[in-house]
């Protein structure tokens, strides 16, 4: 794949796409958490769908592996009465040697809104960005950003806890290789929260000095000040790459047991962004609590990604207009009282 | 809604400056009632009524028509009461995409609507767009046996072919000026380009 040798470094136009949980602003951020709310309520309703992005195309274009992200973002889409095409890569011509510029140029061709990326290389999705006239959603690349799962998980934690202003958050586990990591750390740190990584010194990244939170190795320490303890999976082919001993090591000094979880406090939540290794980062029993938010996650996902969809295709604010409408909102009437 | 509608439109922001006052709140309160008896007389009672307000500018005119409903009935000092829903229609705009448009405000049905007779409640009634988004999102939530229309001010302009059952005040406007209701009052005015 051509992905750098004629790339060009035009910046993207961010306010168009959803790349990063950095390119959002705190504003943005509770804007679109406020917007969830109404699809969560869409989705409660006898008939959970709303005819807001009829006519829309929306395309998933998954390089890699994911079956609850795109089923998420397939029934958001739905859900607003999108059309949506699924491209799975392993009945594609990207098997034929079809570069990623080529296969986005021939799916652009057919009219599409949206795309909805998943890469196992970094910056894939900001590169298809600067390809084509769609929206691109990031639907997680390489270990760099899944901003929908840290939108969604800051919605969960926010329906439990109110503000998350001053809450204590630890994100435990493999926080190197993963990209929910990164950007739950940017989220949580945007909304105000503190965040504490726990793991073990070789599944931590080395530039976590650069970023405003605190690092430990010893999880029995942070348990009982936690409103969120947010467990990363565990994934298996670390072991085989030694960084760390064995599974059994790790549950020890690193699992959240039925031992450790009654160190915490009573409201403090346990999430996990799935699939959960049972037994390994997280006991079972710990996983039935009701204070495991796991499948709330989940639900909310689907809220999330229509408020993501919705705010990209449906607000009218990002259409290519000749004069673009700055200022909109209502509140800028300011006559008195005049807010009917 | 519909002013909030014209707010949104071309030229956008902007200051409302009122011209003249056409109602006052003892005027608005008076039409609530007349409203209110016509409802009552049109559906022999409030048996299986459901009122729905549409956000932002109904929802408040509809609990006062449930109020009123319920002090003529005799209801205030019973366990029975109206039901009062509310409803934002934004997500069924047919205008989506073309201009901004957000839902801000909760919609909540607490009955089942099957069977049922839905007044919906607006302030102001221009060009029947969000009455048409209003109707399509109540089929959503089941299907009424009937579905009336209460609004504070009809304006005229139609767009479509919707009629309004109960009327606080008809009103002859050009098409570019504003109308604001509120409990206190309606005025009417322009939008003075800011």
């Amino acid at each position: 794949m051509t992905l750098t040798s004629e790339a060009g470094t035009a910046a993207v136009d961010t306010s168009r796409h959803l790349l990063a949980v950095s390119d959002l602003d705190r504003s943005q951020i509770d804007e679109l958490l406020d917007l969830t709310d109404t699809f969560v309520e869409v989705g409660q309703r006898n008939i959970p769908k709303v005819p807001a992005l009829r006519g829309r195309t929306v395309v998933s274009l998954f390089f890699e592996d994911s079956t609850r992200t795109r089923l998420s973002f397939d029934t958001a889409a739905k859900r607003l009465s999108a059309d949506t095409m699924s491209f799975a890569v392993s009945a594609s011509s990207v098997n034929k040697g079809e570069s990623v510029r080529d296969t986005i140029e021939t799916i652009e061709a057919m009219g599409i809104d949206a795309v909805i990326v998943r890469h196992r290389s970094s910056g894939v999705p900001a590169q298809i960005a600067r390809w084509t006239n769609a929206a691109v959603v990031n639907a997680g690349d390489g270990w760099h950003q899944h901003p929908t799962q840290a939108l969604l998980d800051a919605y969960t934690a926010r329906s439990h806890l109110g503000d998350l202003e001053g809450r204590h958050v630890a994100i435990v586990g493999d926080v190197k290789h993963s990209r929910v990591a990164r950007s739950n750390i940017e989220m949580f740190v945007a909304l105000g929260a503190r965040v504490t990584l726990v793991a073990p010194p070789t599944l931590l990244p080395p530039e976590t000095g650069a970023w405003p939170i605190e690092v430990t190795h010893d999880i029995d320490h942070v348990l009982p000040s936690l409103d969120v303890c947010y467990l990363l999976r565990m994934q298996r082919e670390r072991m085989d790459e030694a960084l760390v001993p064995s599974i059994r090591e790790y549950v020890a000094r690193y699992g959240l047991t039925a031992r450790r979880a009654e160190k915490l406090q009573d409201h403090a939540l346990i999430m996990h962004p799935g699939p959960m290794n049972r037994g390994v980062e997280i006991a079972s029993e710990v996983a039935d609590r009701p204070t495991a938010v796991i499948t709330e996650q989940v639900a909310n996902g689907v809220a999330v990604r229509m408020a993501v969809l919705f705010l990209l295709l449906g607000s009218g604010r990002h259409r290519a207009d000749p004069e673009p409408a700055t200022d909109h909102e209502p509140e800028s009437v300011t006559a008195p009282e005049a807010a009917t | 809604m519909a002013e909030r509608e014209r707010r949104m439109t071309r030229p956008y922001g902007g200051v409302f400056v009122p011209r003249s006052r056409v109602m006052d709140g003892d005027d608005i309160h008076r039409a609530l009632r007349r409203m209110a008896h016509e409802v009552i007389e049109r559906n022999h009672g409030l048996d299986d009524l459901v009122i729905v307000g549409l956000q932002t500018g109904g929802v408040q005119l509809a609990h006062a028509l449930a109020a009123a409903l319920e002090e003529i009935e005799g209801l205030e000092d019973t366990d029975e009461s109206v039901s009062v829903g509310m409803l934002d229609v934004a997500l069924y705009r047919d205008d989506i995409g073309i201009r901004p448009v957000l839902p801000e405000e909760v919609t909540e049905i607490p009955v089942d609507l099957d069977g049922r007779t839905v007044v919906l409640v607006d302030d102001v009634l221009f060009t029947g767009r969000t009455i048409r988004a209003a109707l399509d999102a109540l089929v959503d939530f089941g299907r009424p046996r009937a579905v009336q229309l209460a609004v504070m001010v009809d304006r005229g302009h139609r767009e479509l072919p919707i009629r309004p059952d109960y009327v606080g005040k008809n009103l002859p406007t050009r098409r570019d000026e504003l109308v604001d209701v509120t409990m206190s009052g309606v005025e009417l005015g322009e939008l003075q380009k800011s």
